[in-house]
C-alpha cells in the first residue's frame, strides 16, 4: 500500500534500494575474522604434522609459519615407512576402509530395497513400518551395545562364528544403525517418483526386480549419493562402535588408532597430528567432491 | 488409490498372481527388517531387561541398578555434565548458525565461507578433539589460546628477571635459603640489617638458577666501597662450590645478580628510593637522608608472569570449596566442559548454518522488504521479522542438537585428561566406562542407557508427530 506510493518517487526509490542492499563492508570483515578463526585448528594440525618431531612443545606451531622452510614430510615418511604393521598408521587406514566401504554399501543397498518396498509395495502396514523407522532414528546406539555383544557371543556358541572382536562385527552394527536414516531418506525421495512410470513398466511385464533396478534406482540416484556420503563419513569417523566391538583386535580403524595413541601409549604428538591429517583427508575429499549431496543429506537428516 | 486399481487390474487379468506381487515387494523389506529387528529393536528391549539384573546378567535385582545410578557421585557428575551441555550447547550453536546464515547472505564469497564452516563436520570428532586439546594446552609453547593470553597478560603483568614458578612448587623463601642477610617478607626479600647514609648492606641469595644468571650475563660479584651520603652494597649468589658453607662473604667466582629492582625502605616500612643492580650485582642509593634504612628486593623481580590457564584441568568456574562431594558433583561447572563445548561449536556451527540458511532462503522476501520499506532498522527486521519466521527451523536445529549432545561421547573421551577425566564424563561416557572397561558389565551401564533412551524419547515423539502431520 504505502510501498507503491513511496516507490513512485524516483529519489526515494533509490534511497530504499540502497537500504535494501545491506552493508557489505562490516559483514565482510566479521565473516573474514570468523573464517580465519575457523581455519586455525585445521591449519595448526597440518603445520604440527609437518614440523620436526622435536619442535613440539619447544615453540608454538605458529612460529613455523614465519619459517616455512623448517617444514618437512619426515613424520609422514616415518609413519608410512613402517608399512602395514598391525597397529600402525597404514594398517589403520586400511582397516578404516575395510569397515567403511561394506558398511556404506550395506546401508545404501538395504535402504533402497526397503524404500522401494515402502513406497511401491502393496502390502498393509507400510505406514506403521515407516513410523517405526522414524522412531528408531533417534535411538542412541549406546542402548543396543551390550545386548548385541551378547548376541554375537551366542552366535559364537551356536554356530562357531562369533563376530565380536572382528571387523564384520563392527560392520553389522553400523549397517543396523545406519538403516533408519537411510530408509527415511530413500522412502521420502522415492515418494516423489511418479507411480505411472512403474505402472507402465509393470503393464509391459517387467518384474518387481526389473522395475527396481531399471526405473527406481536410477531415479533415486541423487538421494542414494547423499546417503552414501553421509553413511561413509559417519562410519569413517566412528570411535565408540569400533572401541566396543573390536575389543582387543590388533587391527583398528584410524579413530581408535588416534585414541590409543593419545590415551594408552602417551605418544608424541607428531604421530597424533600426522595420523589425524591422514584420517581427515579421505572424508575431506568425499566432502569437496560431493558437497551438494552432502548438504542435501544434512538438510534431510536433521532429525538424526 | 492408483495402486489398488492396478491391483484390481492385475487380479482380473490374471497375468500376475496378487500374492506373488505382494510377497516380492515385501521381500524387498526383509534385509532391513532383519537388521533392525536383531541389532536395534530387540537389543533395545533387552537392555531394559538387563538393567534389572546384576552385572553378569545372572540374577534379578529389580530397581537396584537405578538406585545405584542416582547414588553414585561419578554418575551424578555425568548427569550434571549432560545438563550443562544441553543448557549451553544447543542455544549457542543455533545462535552461531543464525548469525552465520544471515551474514553470509551479504557477502560475495558465501560459498567459500560456508564450505569452510561446514568442513569440521566431516572430520572425526576424535581428530577434532585432539586438535583442540593442543589449542587449549597449558603451555604457551603449545596452546594457541594460552599463547594469546600470555601476550596480552605480559603487557599488564610482565614477568620478572628471576621468575619464581608457584606451579613448580618454588617459593621466594627458597631463594633466601639458609642465608643470614635477608628474610622473606610477603613476596619480596628484605635485608635483616639496616644501614645509615655511608653504610653498606650486602645481600646473599642462595638458590638462584645459574641458567638465569648466564642469560642475564652476570659477572663476578664485587663488594663496593662505602660512600658518604649513600647506601651501597652488592646482591650476589652466595654459593661457592669451593666453600659451600660460607654464605656470609663474597667469595671469588660467586656471581652478582644483575638488573634486580631494589627499594630503599625506611624504618616505617615506606619505600623512599628505588634503584637497579649492575651486572656485577652492585647498587647505590645516593643522597640518603637521616635515619636507618633497609634494602628490599621487590616482588616484581620474582613475578613469573602468566603461566597458562589449565583449560582442560579439573578446575571449576563456579565456587565449589566447602561443598560436599555429592553437592560438588551436582553444582560445579568444570572449565573443561566449556573448552569441550567450544570445540563442539566449531564442529557443529556449520550444520546449524546450513539448516538455517535453507530456511532463510525459503522465507518470503516480500515480508522482509515490506518491513524495511516501512522504516524498520536492519536489527528490527532481524529481531521482529526474520527470527520469528525462522522459528520452525530454529526449533529443528535446537532439537537435533539436544539429541546430539545427550549422546556426546567422543569429544569428552578424547579431550579429558588428568584431573578433568573425573570432572567431565557424560552419560554416554559412563555407559562406556561402566559397561566396557575391564570386561563387560551389563547392569548399571544398561540402567544408564535406559535413562538416556528415556531422555531422547520426547524428541522421538516430536518427530513422529511431525512426520505424521506431513
Amino acid at each position: 500500500m504505502t510501498t507503491t506510493a513511496q516507490t513512485s518517487d524516483p529519489t526515494k526509490r533509490r534511497h530504499i534500494l540502497r537500504r535494501m542492499l545491506p552493508a557489505r563492508g562490516p559483514s565482510n570483515i566479521v565473516l573474514g575474522i570468523i573464517a580465519i578463526v575457523w581455519l586455525v585448528p585445521t591449519v595448526s594440525l597440518l603445520v604440527i604434522s609437518l614440523r620436526p618431531e622435536a619442535a613440539f612443545g619447544v615453540s608454538g606451531w605458529w612460529k613455523a609459519l614465519l619459517d616455512p622452510s623448517s617444514l618437512t614430510f619426515s613424520n609422514y615418511r616415518t609413519l608410512f615407512g613402517q608399512g602395514f604393521v598391525a597397529g600402525g598408521l597404514l594398517d589403520s587406514l586400511m582397516t578404516s576402509i575395510e569397515i567403511t566401504v561394506p558398511a556404506t554399501l550395506g546401508v545404501v543397498l538395504f535402504s533402497c530395497f526397503a524404500g522401494h518396498s515402502l513406497v511401491f509395495g502393496r502390502w498393509r502396514g507400510r505406514d506403521v513400518v515407516f513410523l517405526t523407522v522414524v522412531a528408531l532414528m533417534v535411538v542412541p546406539l549406546q542402548v543396543a551395545l551390550i545386548p548385541v555383544v551378547q548376541l554375537y557371543r551366542e552366535l559364537g556358541t551356536l554356530f562357531g562364528l562369533n563376530p565380536f572382536g572382528t571387523i564384520p562385527g563392527v560392520i553389522i552394527f553400523h549397517i543396523a544403525f545406519g538403516l533408519p536414516f537411510g530408509i527415511f531418506l530413500m522412502r521420502n525421495f522415492m515418494s516423489g517418483i511418479p507411480k505411472d512410470l512403474l505402472e507402465a513398466a509393470r503393464m509391459e511385464g517387467a518384474g518387481e526386480w526389473k522395475v527396481f533396478y531399471r526405473i527406481v534406482l536410477p531415479l533415486a540416484l541423487p538421494a542414494l549419493a547423499s546417503l552414501a556420503i553421509f553413511q561413509f563419513i559417519w562410519v569413517w569417523n566412528d570411535l565408540l562402535v569400533a572401541l566396543v566391538f573390536l575389543g582387543g583386535n590388533v587391527h583398528t580403524p584410524l579413530t581408535v588408532f588416534l585414541y590409543d595413541q593419545n590415551h594408552e601409549l602417551q605418544a608424541n604428538y607428531w604421530i597424533i597430528s600426522t595420523g589425524a591429517i591422514v584420517s581427515v583427508v579421505v572424508p575431506l575429499i568425499v566432502f569437496f567432491s560431493f558437497q551438494r549431496y552432502f548438504v542435501r543429506g544434512v538438510l534431510a537428516g536433521a532429525v538424526k | 488409490m492408483s495402486g489398488s486399481t492396478i491391483n484390481a487390474k492385475i487380479r482380473t487379468s490374471g497375468r500376475r498372481p496378487w500374492m506373488r506381487e505382494h510377497a516380492i515387494s515385501l521381500a524387498f523389506l526383509v534385509p532391513a527388517a532383519i537388521w533392525l529387528l536383531f541389532i536395534v529393536i530387540w537389543p533395545t528391549i533387552n537392555t531394559v531387561r538387563l538393567s534389572l539384573f546384576n552385572e553378569s546378567a545372572t540374577k534379578f535385582l529389580g530397581l537396584t541398578n537405578y538406585k545405584t545410578v542416582f547414588s553414585t557421585d561419578t554418575i551424578l557428575t555425568a548427569f550434571r555434565n549432560n545438563v550443562i551441555w544441553v543448557l549451553i550447547f544447543p542455544f549457542f550453536v543455533t545462535f552461531l548458525g543464525l548469525i552465520f546464515a544471515v551474514l553470509t547472505e551479504r557477502i560475495r564469497w558465501a560459498t567459500a565461507f560456508k564450505a569452510l564452516i561446514v568442513m569440521p563436520i566431516v572430520f572425526s570428532t576424535t581428530a577434532s578433539a585432539l586438535v583442540w586439546a593442543t589449542i587449549f594446552d597449558n603451555s604457551p609453547q603449545i596452546g594457541a589460546v594460552n599463547a594469546a593470553v600470555l601476550t596480552v597478560s605480559d603487557w599488564f603483568n610482565p614477568p620478572g628477571a628471576y621468575p619464581v614458578s608457584a606451579a613448580a612448587g618454588q617459593t621466594v623463601a627458597d631463594l633466601v635459603g639458609s642465608n643470614a642477610h635477608a628474610k622473606k617478607s610477603s613476596n619480596s626479600i628484605v635485608s635483616i640489617s639496616s644501614a645509615r647514609a655511608g653504610g653498606t648492606i650486602n645481600i646473599g641469595l642462595e638458590d638462584v638458577s645459574p641458567t638465569t644468571l648466564a642469560l642475564l650475563k652476570a659477572q663476578d660479584a664485587v663488594t663496593p666501597q662505602p660512600m658518604s651520603g649513600a647506601i651501597t652494597g652488592v646482591v650476589w649468589r652466595a654459593f661457592s662450590p669451593s666453600d659451600p658453607t660460607n654464605k656470609s662473604d663474597v667469595l671469588p667466582g660467586e656471581l652478582g645478580l644483575p638488573i634486580l629492582h631494589l627499594s630503599l625502605v625506611n624504618s616505617q616500612g615506606v619505600s623512599v628510593a628505588t634503584t637497579t643492580t649492575t651486572t656485577s650485582g652492585q647498587y647505590k642509593f645516593s643522597n640518603v637522608g637521616t635515619g636507618s634504612y633497609f634494602v628490599e628486593i621487590v616482588s616484581s623481580n620474582f613475578s613469573s608472569g602468566f603461566t597458562g590457564i589449565s583449560w582442560l584441568g579439573g578446575g571449576s568456574i563456579t565456587p565449589v570449596s566447602g561443598l560436599g562431594q555429592t553437592a560438588q558433583a551436582l553444582l560445579s561447572v568444570p572449565l573443561a566442559d566449556m573448552a569441550m563445548i567450544i570445540t563442539y561449536l566449531w564442529i557443529w556451527a556449520g550444520f546449524a548454518m546450513v539448516l538455517i540458511g535453507a530456511g532463510l532462503a525459503s522465507l518470503n522476501r516480500e515480508v522482509l522488504e515490506a518491513a524495511r520499506i516501512d522504516g524498520a532498522k536492519e536489527w528490527q527486521v532481524f529481531r521482529r521479522v526474520t527470527v520469528p519466521m525462522l522459528a520452525p527451523v530454529l526449533a529443528v536445529v535446537l532439537v537435533t542438537m539436544i539429541i546430539n549432545v545427550l549422546k556426546v561421547f567422543d569429544i569428552v573421551l578424547n579431550m579429558a585428561s588428568g584431573a578433568s577425566v573425573n570432572a567431565t564424563p557424560t552419560l554416554a561416557v559412563e555407559i562406556y566406562n561402566d559397561g566396557f572397561t575391564g570386561g563387560i558389565h551389563s547392569g548399571v551401564s544398561s540402567a544408564i542407557a535406559v535413562i538416556l533412551f528415556l531422555l531422547v524419547l520426547p524428541a522421538m515423539i516430536m518427530n513422529l508427530k511431525r512426520i505424521k502431520g506431513v
